[in-house]
């Protein structure tokens, strides 16, 4: 008999084994090395013959694994004529074990993209391999990454909580990068987020979850079958995901209530009026700019300012909308799309069509080209050329 | 946390500074110029920061669809083609800069004389996944 592996069970108890053994003197990257055997061999033996206590099994075949690589350490450094000693217990982070890891692996001594694949692997509970697909990287490459990443932060001692907006913008790195891999990091970082939201009480760490999940709920309608994009506005509502809705608005108004404003929930609230409005033509745009207007004064993203320009083009027309867009940076990307989009909306569409054809030579992604050029042919195309 | 293509021409590309053929060095040159290429490469992987290296042989064919049931058209190799491309580096790092960066260490590989041929390389950014945050 083999029982089917739940693997997001397993993984959810990585962070928590990672911890007893450091809590036990073990170093963090050795730890960490031998959690992640003993979680491979987990999924080699678990299916034929799960254990009672999936936990305790791994504190055990991790602990064991610890002890094999540090003996074998021992014996080199005896050859070596260098002292050897037996691990002694080390300094218990006074701090919840998970949330200590948080922090460590979204340190700023990290490299943005170093701080995701640790916190991957080390607080998801990935296999390296898996990481690698996601960002399609070879294997070894990632190996090497999360080897570095745990060398440099492994004379980091954690005596006092680090900054939890360090860990949100990794976490939001993971979210933003989508689902292109054969792992979900859409879904990965809602996880993790939220698992962040049970272990301490932020209101950014609440509006970055509300965020996630807002977003997280238009998935089905945000592409169509071939693929393509499909803008917010002409995406089919009743697929959006209406629990994932809930639960986003229902975080984000605790949070608000607490009136401690930051950048995530300020952009949770922009995706709670997308989200609440039961048409495109229904949106409160007005609202909206006016959350704009929090952002630009909460951060200095220029990318703001280009949203806003677009958003006043929908609440008082595309005149108001390209003027506001005359002071935002020319070289931003998406400006010649939004530029493009508000000319379209005024009825210049000789305009619009070139502006598109110019957004798409310029887009970061395939699917955001391929939806300009169409933009771009149907404008043309309806105007005869 | 982006892919860029560093882009080798044997042609296409302006003149290198060290503008030698590589028929012109002495035997121990060509082997210090491909030491210097595999320890870049060695190196970008311990630093996390490969993904793919690979050199093109310089004579390719066109081939195009020629109709249904037709075997496809071939043509080529063209002596007077004006870009070449010689091979490439893919990188994935977290910044525009550090690609530059890593492009102008490679274009210091040494040439004739053991001196770097400054040889001009093209940066290109991957196209990926568009975000999930659009608005």
């Amino acid at each position: 008999m083999t029982a089917p592996l739940d693997e997001a069970s397993v993984r959810s108890l990585v962070p928590g084994v990672l911890a007893v053994l450091v809590r036990r003197g073990a170093d963090f990257a050795a730890a960490e090395d031998a959690v992640q055997e003993a979680l491979l061999e987990a999924v080699r033996r678990w299916p034929a013959d799960p254990p009672r206590d999936a936990r305790g099994w791994l504190v055990a075949v991790a602990w064991n694994r610890y002890l094999d690589a540090w003996r074998a350490d021992a014996s080199r450094r005896r050859r070596e004529d260098l002292a050897g000693e037996e691990p002694a217990p080390g300094p218990v982070p006074d701090v919840d074990d998970t949330l200590w890891l948080y922090f460590l692996c979204a340190h700023p001594s990290l490299t943005p993209s170093s701080a995701v694949a640790l916190t991957l692997r080390a607080v998801g509970g990935l296999t390296t391999r898996q990481i690698a697909r996601a960002y399609l990287v070879p294997e070894a490459t990632m190996a090497q990454r999360i080897s570095r990443a745990k060398r440099t932060v492994s004379g980091v001692r954690l005596d006092r909580p680090g900054d939890v907006a360090t860990v949100l913008r990794v976490l939001y790195l993971v979210f933003n990068e989508g689902y292109s891999g054969d792992v979900d990091l859409a879904a990965e970082a809602v996880r993790l987020t939220r698992r962040l939201a049970a272990v301490v009480d932020h209101p950014e760490v609440s509006g970055l979850l509300a965020l996630m999940l807002l977003h997280h709920a238009r998935r089905a309608s945000r592409t169509a079958p071939d693929g393509s994009l499909v803008p917010l506005a002409e995406q089919d509502r009743s697929r959006w995901d209406t629990a994932a809705v809930a639960e986003g608005i229902g975080i984000l108004q605790a949070a608000l209530a607490r009136d401690r404003l930051g950048e995530f929930q300020a952009q949770a609230a922009v995706a709670a009026l997308h989200a609440d409005a039961p048409t495109a033509e229904e949106t409160d745009w007005v609202q909206i700019v006016e959350w704009y207007d929090e952002l630009a004064r909460l951060t200095d993203n220029p990318v703001v300012r280009l949203n806003r320009a677009v958003a006043v083009g929908e609440a008082d027309g595309p005149r108001a909308g390209l003027a506001a867009l005359t002071a935002v940076d020319p070289a931003l990307p998406r400006h010649t799309a939004a530029a493009a989009y508000l000319h379209e909306r005024d009825g210049d569409l000789a305009t619009a069509a070139r502006l598109y054809a110019e957004a798409a030579r310029k887009a970061h992604s395939v699917a955001e080209r391929d939806h300009l050029t169409r933009r771009a042919a149907r404008l043309n195309a309806a105007r005869g050329r | 946390m982006a892919k860029y293509l560093l882009l080798k021409h044997y042609r296409g590309a302006p003149a290198a500074v060290n503008d030698v053929p590589m028929d012109r060095w002495t035997p121990e040159e060509v082997s210090a110029h491909i030491a210097y290429m595999n320890d870049f490469a060695a190196r970008l992987e311990e630093t996390g920061e490969f993904v793919d290296g690979q050199a093109l042989a310089p004579e390719g064919t066109f081939v195009r669809y020629d109709g249904e049931g037709r075997p496809p058209v071939t043509d080529g190799p063209f002596a007077e083609t004006k870009d070449l491309i010689a091979g490439w580096m893919v990188i994935d790092v977290d910044s525009y800069d550090r690609a530059l960066e890593l492009a102008g260490e490679l274009s210091a590989a040494p040439g004739a004389g053991g001196k770097p041929i400054h040889e001009w390389l093209e940066v290109r950014p991957f196209l990926s996944a568009p975000p999930t945050v659009t608005e």
